[in-house]
């Protein structure tokens, strides 16, 4: 029956193919193993380790970033302490000056307050010495001009003789 | 695996449903108009009425086995003598007259004889009995293989090209990113999770064989396209490849389990025949698998086609026409799934041959654990 041969054509392997596909495949396979498989499958691994490289290296760097990192706030904290170090000493010793500076006004204040006291003291009493000696001075002038006129006539003279020899106990 | 085997089976066991379905459907048709060609006086006309009943019947059965068997010529539309085909060059080695060459047009798309000859199913036929020839002409399928190789060739020295000129730090475009994703699957998923760590060498080759088997595989749904997947002797070339590379790499376990298999002596005479016979029967079921798969497909495109002119009315035509459309998307991707599977099997066969996956320098049963688990 007709579709008997033609079924027996369809699971019977034919010569000419065969020959032919046996030959185009193993060119075929040589050829692109050659220019084909092998530049591209060595493209696409050395794409591939370099990505893993990269990726290594990024990896790598965050590593190194997030030490840095922490270094760095290490070194700020540090930083931080020592400012505040720092500041409390400088209050100490700005206090410490005032203290002193209070201290030393406070003594300059006092001497110079002595000082002056003294003075004034001292001119006082010069003062009170310059009022005597001119007190004295004029005492003597008055006691002077007093006697002047006084003695100024014979009569008032014998006035005062008298009066002195009332008072002079010849005994 | 075996889920995807089991899918396969279930796949392959519908379409072969299918086909006999149609066949014996067809052939009732066919049956039923036998008078008509016995009245053809000529062998040549005979065959164009096997092939086209007269009155326009047509002959579904035919017309399925005339588009999934080889042609001498590439036929490109209509029908007899008006058929419009590129003739193709013949070449046969005959015992008496030697190697010949010359065009396929010659044949007259099998209404006259030349030189000799005589072109009947396709198949060319010494009018003398007592000579013997071999057919190697470059046929349709072969056609095809020389076209699709060269477009392979092509495609793949331009892709490598682009990676020497834009180098491997860009990332890749246009066709280099299309392929790149298959090429690290056939490498990665397909090579290295079945060969194990010394998978590189045999990656050209299922390369090689996966990009021939996917791009024949969507050629053939073109209907202009050639069957040359869905030829037996394509498949028996390819299987026959993978059982050299997977013998010739053979290590010593893998003889040892064959002709000194784990079990009582007394069973030797049982096992080592059986062994024996299997190292023929995988590559001899990658055969059939691609074969049978794509066949079947193709046979039943053309039948629900073919429903229109069997039951002679339009209005069939959008039942017919859908499940046709149906099947097409379904055998795209039974085109991928069987490159995937032929593949992947062969780098299985490969792998059980010749790797030792736990790599300890050795197959053995601990390899087969370390595979199980992967």
């Amino acid at each position: 029956m007709n579709s008997l041969i033609i079924l027996a054509s369809l699971i019977t392997p034919g010569i000419g193919l065969i020959f032919w596909t046996s030959i185009v495949f193993i060119i075929l396979l040589v050829l692109l193993g050659k220019f084909a498989w092998k530049p591209i499958l060595n493209a696409i691994k050395t794409r591939e380790e370099g990505i893993e490289k990269a990726l290594a290296s990024a990896e790598s760097a965050l590593k190194d970033m997030r030490e840095l990192k922490s270094n760095n706030e290490k070194i700020l904290l540090e930083a931080k302490a020592e400012r505040d170090v720092m500041l409390k000493e400088a209050r100490e010793t700005k206090e410490t000056i005032i203290a002193e500076a209070k201290d030393k006004a406070t003594k300059e204040a006092e001497r110079i307050l002595a000082s002056a006291r003294e003075q004034l003291i001292a001119e006082k009493n010069a003062a009170v010495a310059e009022l005597k000696s001119q007190v004295a001075g004029l005492s003597i002038e008055i006691a002077e001009k007093i006697l002047r006129s006084e003695l100024s006539s014979d009569d008032k003279q014998k006035a005062l003789v008298n009066n002195l020899m009332k008072d002079v106990n010849l005994n | 695996m075996s889920g995807e085997n089991k899918t396969y089976g279930l796949l392959l066991k519908a379409k072969i449903l299918f086909l006999l379905l149609f066949l014996s459907f067809n052939n009732s048709v066919w049956a039923s108009e036998p008078d008509e060609r016995e009245v053809q006086p000529t062998v040549a006309t005979e065959h164009a009425a096997e092939t086209h009943g007269e009155e326009g019947e047509v002959d579904i059965a035919a017309v399925a086995f005339e588009h999934i068997l080889d042609a001498h010529s590439w036929h490109l539309w209509g029908e007899g003598h008006h058929a419009v085909a590129i003739p193709l060059p013949v070449i046969i080695y005959s015992n008496t007259k030697g190697l010949q060459f010359f065009s396929s047009g010659k044949f007259e798309h099998g209404y006259a004889e030349y030189n000799g000859y005589k072109l009947e199913h396709e198949e060319i036929i010494p009018l003398d009995t007592n000579e013997t020839i071999y057919d190697f002409s470059i046929t349709k399928n072969v056609a095809q293989l020389f076209l699709t190789a060269t477009i392979l060739f092509l495609l793949f020295t331009s892709i490598a090209k682009a990676y020497k000129t834009t180098g491997v730090t860009t990332a890749p475009k246009g066709k280099q990113s299309f392929f790149e994703p298959l090429i690290t699957f056939v490498r990665d998923d397909i090579a290295k999770a079945n060969i194990g760590h010394n998978s590189d060498k045999y990656v050209p080759y299922l390369l090689t064989v996966f990009f021939l088997i996917l791009i024949n595989n969507a050629i053939g749904l073109i209907p202009i396209g050639a069957n040359l997947t869905g030829n037996i002797a394509f498949t028996f070339v390819l299987s026959v490849i993978t059982l050299i590379v997977t013998n010739i790499n053979a290590n010593k376990h893998y003889w040892h389990h064959i002709f000194l298999p784990p079990a009582p002596k007394a069973l030797y005479p049982i096992l080592v025949p059986l062994e024996i016979v299997g190292i023929f029967t995988k590559p001899f079921a990658l055969m059939i698998r691609l074969f049978a798969n794509i066949t079947a497909g193709h046979i039943i495109v053309i039948s629900l086609v073919g429903l229109i002119f069997v039951f002679k009315t339009i209005w069939i035509s959008p039942v017919a026409v859908g499940f046709a459309l149906f099947i097409d998307v379904l055998e795209c991707l039974v085109a991928l799934l069987q490159a995937y599977i032929f593949t992947l099997l062969t780098a299985l066969f490969i792998g059980s041959a010749c790797a030792d996956h736990n790599e300890d320098g050795v197959h053995n049963d601990e390899d087969e654990k370390a595979l199980a688990k992967h």
